[in-house]
């Protein structure tokens, strides 16, 4: 060919050459969506959006963690999350959907430790300072009490706070690990996965501590009532696909004893924090001996 | 393709003959222009007074301290970074805030290690949280910046200070709480101002909200501080 545009000619290749057949392995870029296109080629897979539903999010959720557990890489895996999927995690851990199991919907393969530690802070100011606020309103009309802010509350909630926050996952994924060894249940969570779920459940007991700085008692109970039906049935609806297969008592007694310790931090909470006996100040100044022993379990 | 190549020819004809000849002259000069003057004066301060030196650090200092008080998009806070503002800040707010007087109800009042400890490690909490979410400011960058935006709220410490002298009823509770809020807001927005470029865009909103529970519950503390009398 003694063409001298024979480099800028077009050039048509045959399909049985089979580029076409390629395409699945190969990395093609489709113009249309750049962001998508960058998605694809990138094998690795960091963060991957809400609505994609890619076959590829399975494949590659083992290699998600590879880096070592002593390098600062892997802890950056487990803040690999966008403002707007925590956003939609708080939400989903708020308002539970029968059908919806917040591991399967929310976490997929990407739990974070962002949400958990963040809202368990957040958490133990609110309380905090909510338990200063009460009780500087209940004592407001009386002319010898002066206000001392009270800053041993923030240590020991943060103590309670954050052991029920670990502590009680730790366990419990301890537990349906030994109970997989006898049963084998399609659905096992990783222990980050019980954290991520046991970390966002606690999401809305912010709003509800916040509710007690009113000193109604009415209001405070059904607060209580509220966010623990809300958040109880989050973690139940949680962990009923993982531990339905075991019998029947085992059932029964996981399921109660989530909802027992639930209970108990939110009522062990109020008791502490919001004190019933500071209603009655002036008994409270006589029997300061017994005021201690009706408070539950706050040693000093 | 021996075709193509003779085809190509006549299009790529010249390029064959460039060459390098010997005699057009490649030299030069590749000495730096050392002033040798230079390199000893940044070494050499041990022969300036002291009063030079002192100085020359809290000129630096109060420099960042007017970046601060009109925050505007400046690299300043953080290439030189020290920590020098930061520790007075924290140290000042500290003593004022444990109170002067020993007295018996001292048991919920802040002491001074937890006031400290609250700042720093909230600093160091805060900075590592941002570098885990893919930050790209340095840890000690970081640090300074955070330290620096404490200012706002040790002027309102002071003016609480002072408003506590004239009294402690609803009005002054009411001034008091205004000053705390108008400080905590422009600490939350000074040091934003200099953290926000260096986040990924995503993921700004959760790189922000921690700063503010910080200057949120140091707020709290200078707000609920009340005198020992």
């Amino acid at each position: 060919m003694a063409n001298t545009d024979f480099h800028l000619q077009f050039q048509e290749f045959e399909d049985e050459q089979g580029f076409t057949d390629n395409n699945q392995g190969a990395t093609t870029v489709t113009i249309d969506d750049p962001i998508k296109s960058r998605k694809q080629r990138k094998a690795t897979g960091t963060a991957f959006e809400e609505e994609d539903n890619d076959d590829k999010t399975e494949l590659l959720s083992g290699q998600r963690k590879s880096a070592p557990f002593w390098t600062f890489e892997y802890y950056q895996t487990l803040f690999d999350v966008d403002s707007h999927q925590v956003k939609n995690r708080i939400i989903g851990s708020i308002l539970p959907w029968p059908g919806k199991n917040f591991v399967e919907v929310y976490l997929r393969s990407n739990p974070d430790l962002y949400g958990p530690f963040w809202i368990c802070a957040t958490l133990v100011f609110a309380i905090a300072v909510s338990g200063n606020i009460s009780s500087f309103l209940v004592h407001q009309g009386q002319p010898n009490f002066r206000y001392v802010p009270d800053f041993s509350k923030v240590t020991m909630a943060a103590t309670a706070i954050y052991s029920y926050a670990w502590l009680v996952p730790l366990a419990l994924w301890g537990f349906l690990t030994w109970r997989n060894t006898k049963i084998t249940s399609l659905v096992s969570y990783s222990f980050l996965q019980i954290v991520c779920v046991y970390g966002y459940s606690l999401s809305i007991y912010i709003p509800a501590v916040i509710l007690w700085i009113i000193p109604n008692e009415g209001l405070r109970w059904c607060s209580i009532v509220v966010a623990l039906c809300l958040s109880g049935s989050v973690l139940v609806l949680t962990f009923w696909p993982a531990i339905r297969d075991d019998k029947p008592r085992i059932t029964i007694a996981i399921i109660s004893t989530i909802m027992i310790l639930h209970v108990l931090l939110a009522v062990g909470c109020k008791a502490c924090f919001f004190s019933t006996y500071e209603m009655h100040p002036s008994k409270a100044h006589n029997e300061p001996s017994t005021a201690t022993n009706t408070s539950s379990t706050n040693p000093k | 393709m021996a075709e193509v190549e003779e085809s190509s020819k006549p299009m790529f004809a010249g390029l064959s003959d460039i060459s390098i000849s010997e005699d057009i002259p490649v030299e030069g000069d590749i000495s730096v222009p050392v002033s040798s003057h230079n390199a000893d004066n940044d070494f050499s301060t041990l022969d300036e007074p002291v009063k030079d030196t002192i100085l020359r650090d809290l000129r630096a200092v109060g420099q960042k301290f007017v970046h601060v008080m009109y925050p505007k998009k400046s690299s300043a806070l953080l290439r030189d970074w020290d920590l020098w503002g930061p520790l007075i800040l924290c140290v000042t707010l500290a003593l004022m805030l444990q109170g002067g007087s020993v007295d018996s109800e001292e048991e919920g009042r802040p002491q001074f290690a937890e006031v400290f400890v609250i700042i720093w490690f909230g600093s160091v909490i805060i900075t590592l949280n941002s570098k885990l979410l893919g930050g790209t400011i340095s840890f000690f960058q970081s640090l300074c910046v955070l330290g620096y935006c404490i200012l706002p709220l040790t002027v309102a410490m002071i003016v609480c200070r002072i408003v506590l002298v004239g009294g402690s009823g609803l009005v002054s509770f009411v001034v008091r709480l205004i000053v705390v809020t108008a400080s905590f807001s422009w600490s939350t927005f000074a040091s934003t101002a200099f953290l926000a470029d260096s986040q990924p865009p995503n993921r700004k909103a959760l790189v922000v909200y921690p700063v503010f529970l910080f200057y949120f519950v140091i707020g709290w503390m200078i707000l609920t501080f009340s005198p020992s009398q």
